[in-house]
């Protein structure tokens, strides 16, 4: 049975009474016990030092060539936390309360609220070593306001917020490097967990330098390798980006919980060629200054696309902001699966501006006469033309977002000050994971997983901003505190050793399977399968479900994966630098996960947050909630073939919210 | 677009490389420069011929993985762009480029492109952090204003991404602009000015360990940086080096 140890007592008090009676080790025992981390990203970093200021003796591993470049460093808009600086009614409650609602009712209560608590730490403890978040002229935090919400908690360092919260957890990282307690291992990857008795009590890594495989045992395992979003092979997820270890400590018995709830941010750079190798986000910050529209009328639709007319010779009134138009109450900043799901229905209506027909516009023009206007008064300019307003409108938004813009000109080669830029929906987060309890241990004793790679906090759908905050409150706040109740159990277990017969086989099968790939003799790359496989998620268990796409998709994928493993080259030598069999590897889980997520979808056959399924919406086609029958957390255990994992359900209580369907109009 | 490829092709660290040709055909202008390399690539998989080791991860301009020398320039002929945001526009159809890995002997090279870089996470490791805990119990965030101007200048410093564009470029394969990035962004906050002497005096020592040239002032790292980190620092840098020297005890 799933036991989720969610702490008794009122929701206000869980956290601060489970950390009073949670069971602890003393530092000298922490001394004698180790710990792996597996990723350096926010939740990586920030768990890898914490855990080593307390005294436990640390392994980090990243497959990047250095901790730093973990893709939390892409993250751009911002970090919430209910500090209520800007006085408009913020509290650690509304944060709660907004992000289990954003959510759609699908996360935990006690997990969420934990979050919400924590948030404010995690500012203070950033601003401490020195992140430089925006500021005032008052010398205080400047704060914004993301989507979803009603008051302005978003902390942020310009459109480089992950940047600089990743570097100032990679500084406290290579603090506690340099002083020995973190071992860092950068490019090694993790292939395998080792069991021992039940517990995991190691891992199987391979030297990305020289092929090598390597054995590390430790009394526990921590995950923090992010999400699983490159299943869709285009994604906002950097190249390297993979699921293998969460996949593979499922395959080992921890449950993978929700995985088809995947986010589909609706700001994104469209798809320019076949040779695209990854999707570009436009923070959703841009939406607190652009208005999203497409034309109203099909013949400007033709105009713009045939280039006879262009986006900024329609007037006002030939323009339809749908997403104000459809959700007055909050306008553009809808949550992202209500954005995402509204430029899809426009395109597909017939309505995108690009020649793909893929495209929305987001407009900073009358942003820039707003701010412009600002000026002019704080300026004290007199007789302002309206060039000048627009000029000094436009300083203000750049200001604001000038690495973005810089960014979007790059890649399209269009000037976003001057023309409204073109975004269409794309992959970017992934809500499921790793089943967690309260304590973030998966359903194997001693592996623990934090932040993207666990499943717990975000529901079916992410808020903005909240993912850099999950990452960094698990990491520094939560799982330091929350192991030691499994570890007190350890301190007489003395070092692990790594001569044992699991340690053996473990390594044997990873070995096996890299020969296996090495020795095929095929002549396809495997990006060629990785992009097929992203075409089926992205046709079948995209922005939109439905049961008959689902169940093509699970067969199609296996026989993807069946010639996958008939025709793949992987070219070079195991034992040497190889990226192409570092690809092989991430594909092969890939290739197993895709299939899960598609099971999971097929199941859920109600709609929720990012979850939406044809078969389940309401008269204006809003996500329809079935609470009666799946407000549960679907928790999968691997039997062997993806698709005939049992099921296993957590039902979620909420006695602190009432369920609502959830309106943004 | 037709264009001819010369890519640093060497088997390992201590073996020796050579550049070799490839003619790349119907190339697209929308496509970055590292979707090139990947088609190259894709096509010597199928070809039975091993690919190019080359580093790249978040292929938005913000890790600092990619580390492509091009016709003789640090990611490239374009400003302000990392080699995964160069764009093949930036180029003329029937044009010679020619593709090489960093060169610093202080950044050896792993494979064909590829280098190893720790040596920027050893010197941040000698002291490119504020010393606090991660308890959580600090003070309030905004129990210390920071001027806006303070906090802009430590922020643009900040934005580093440790791609090593700055030691390539320079004709000492110099460091300084790195490792004075760090150095100044935490010297321009209050909560980093308790170890600036010790913070400057323990990364420049690492930096000089690692095999680092020196700077002559040519500015190349400065107009090759992808994220326009300023020569200022360095000479911010320079100042807290020396004071730190005079004062130390």
């Amino acid at each position: 049975m799933l036991d989720s140890k969610i702490p008794e007592g009122p929701l206000a008090e869980k956290w601060s009474k489970h950390k009073d009676n949670i069971r602890l080790v003393t530092p000298a025992n922490k001394r004698h016990i180790d710990i792996i981390v597996v990723g350096t990203g926010l939740a990586g970093a920030s768990a890898a030092a914490s855990l080593a200021e307390m005294g436990y003796n640390v392994k980090s591993l990243c497959f990047q060539d250095s901790p730093r470049r973990a893709h939390s460093i892409a993250a751009q808009g911002g970090i919430n936390a209910s500090k209520n600086y800007q006085n408009d009614g913020d509290s650690v409650y509304r944060l709660f309360y907004d992000t289990v609602k954003g959510g759609d009712y699908r996360s935990r209560e006690a997990n969420v609220h934990r979050l919400a608590e924590v948030s404010g730490s995690i500012i203070d403890q950033c601003v401490a070593q020195g992140v430089p978040f925006a500021r005032e002229y008052g010398g205080l935090l400047d704060n914004r306001s993301f989507g979803g919400v009603q008051v302005s908690r978003t902390f942020y360092a310009k459109g480089q917020t992950g940047q600089q919260l990743l570097l100032g957890a990679y500084s406290a990282l290579s603090r506690q490097i340099s002083k020995g307690k973190v071992e860092m291992l950068n490019r090694h990857e993790m292939m395998e967990v080792v069991k021992i008795d039940g517990k995991a009590r190691g891992i199987i890594a391979r030297n990305l330098i020289t092929g090598e495989i390597e054995r590390h045992s430790a009394h526990a395992v921590v995950l923090c390798t992010g999400g699983y979003g490159n299943a869709f092979y285009l994604s906002t997820n950097a190249m390297g980006s993979n699921a293998s270890a969460v996949w593979r400590a499922h395959k080992k018995g921890s449950y993978f919980a929700n995985p088809c709830f995947t986010q589909i941010h609706p700001t994104c750079i469209p798809v320019s060629g076949h040779y695209q190798s990854k999707l570009t986000l436009m923070s959703e910050s841009l939406r607190n200054d652009g208005r999203i529209w497409v034309p109203k009328s099909k013949s400007d639709v033709e105009a713009i696309r045939n280039g006879s007319k262009k986006a900024i010779d329609l007037k006002e009134d030939e323009r339809d902001y749908y997403l104000e138009r459809r959700y007055p109450a909050f306008g553009n900043l809808v949550p992202r699966d209500v954005a995402s799901r509204a430029a899809k229905e426009r395109c597909d209506a017939g309505y995108g501006v690009n020649k793909t027909g893929q495209a929305v516009y987001l407009d900073f023009a009358s942003a820039f006469e707003r701010y412009g206007k600002t000026e002019v008064l704080t300026r004290g300019i007199e007789n302002a033309t309206q060039d000048q307003i627009v000029d000094l409108g436009r300083e203000v938004v750049k200001s604001k977002y000038g690495n973005l813009f810089d960014m979007y000109k790059q890649i399209t080669d269009d000037n976003p000050y001057e023309t409204p830029m073109m975004i269409y929906p794309a992959v970017h987060y992934t809500m499921g994971g790793l089943w967690v309890d309260y304590n973030l241990m998966t359903t194997v004793p001693g592996l623990f997983a934090a932040g993207e790679a666990n499943f717990s906090d975000h529901g079916a759908n992410r808020l903005g901003a909240s993912a850099l905050m999950q990452g960094l409150a698990d990491g520094y706040f939560v799982l330091p505190y929350t192991i030691g109740d499994y570890l007190a159990d350890d301190i007489r277990t003395g070092k692990i050793p790594t001569d044992s017969t699991e340690f053996d086989e473990a390594e044997k099968q990873v070995k096996d399977e890299i020969s296996a790939l090495m020795n095929n003799n095929g002549d396809t790359p495997v990006d060629d399968f990785h992009r097929r496989l992203g075409l089926i998620m992205w046709n079948k268990c995209g922005m939109a479900r439905n049961e008959k796409h689902l169940k093509e998709a699970i067969v199609e994928i296996q026989e993807l994966r069946k010639e996958f493993y008939a025709k793949v080259r992987v070219p070079g030598s195991a034992y040497d630098f190889n990226p192409e069999l570092e690809k092989a590897t991430r594909l092969a889980d890939f290739l197993e996960l895709g299939e899960a997520m598609c099971l999971d979808a097929l199941t859920r056959s109600e709609s929720c947050g990012g979850h939406f399924r044809d078969e389940s919406q309401t008269e204006d086609g809003e996500a329809l909630r079935d609470d009666e029958n799946f407000t549960f957390v679907s928790a999968w255990e691997y039997t062997g073939t993806p698709s005939e994992a049992k099921l296993h359900k957590e039902d979620l209580v909420y006695d602190n919210i009432e369920l609502k369907q959830r309106s943004y109009k | 677009m037709n264009i001819t490829l010369k890519v640093w092709r060497q088997k390992g660290p201590s073996s020796v490389g050579a550049m070799e040709t490839h003619q790349m055909t119907e190339v697209s202008g929308d496509m970055s420069f590292l979707e090139m390399m990947d088609v190259l690539n894709d096509r010597l998989v199928r070809e039975g011929k091993e690919p190019f080791a080359f580093d790249h991860d978040c292929r938005e301009g913000i890790c600092g993985t990619c580390s492509m020398f091009i016709n003789g320039e640090a990611h490239g002929p374009g400003r302000n762009v990392t080699t995964c945001q160069l764009h093949m526009r930036s180029f003329k159809d029937g044009e010679t480029i020619h593709v090489e890995p960093w060169r610093s002997a202080a950044f050896p090279i792993i494979k064909d492109l590829t280098v190893d870089r720790s040596s920027f996470d050893r010197i941040i490791q000698a002291g490119g952090y504020v010393s606090v805990n991660t308890s959580g119990a600090t003070q309030d965030a905004n129990s210390i204003p920071i001027p806006k101007h303070d906090a802009d200048e430590a922020f643009d410093s900040a934005t580093c991404i440790g791609c090593g564009a700055c030691v390539a470029t320079c004709k000492n394969s110099s460091a300084m602009l790195f490792v004075s990035a760090k150095v100044s962004q935490l010297s321009l906050l209050p909560q980093g000015k308790a170890e600036s002497n010790e913070r400057v005096l323990r990364m420049v020592d690492q930096m000089d360990l690692e095999g680092f040239g020196n700077c002559t002032n040519t500015g190349a790292c400065e107009v090759e940086c992808p994220k326009g980190i300023s020569l200022t620092n360095i000479a911010r840098m320079n100042r807290e080096f020396l004071s730190s020297n005079l004062t130390s005890k």
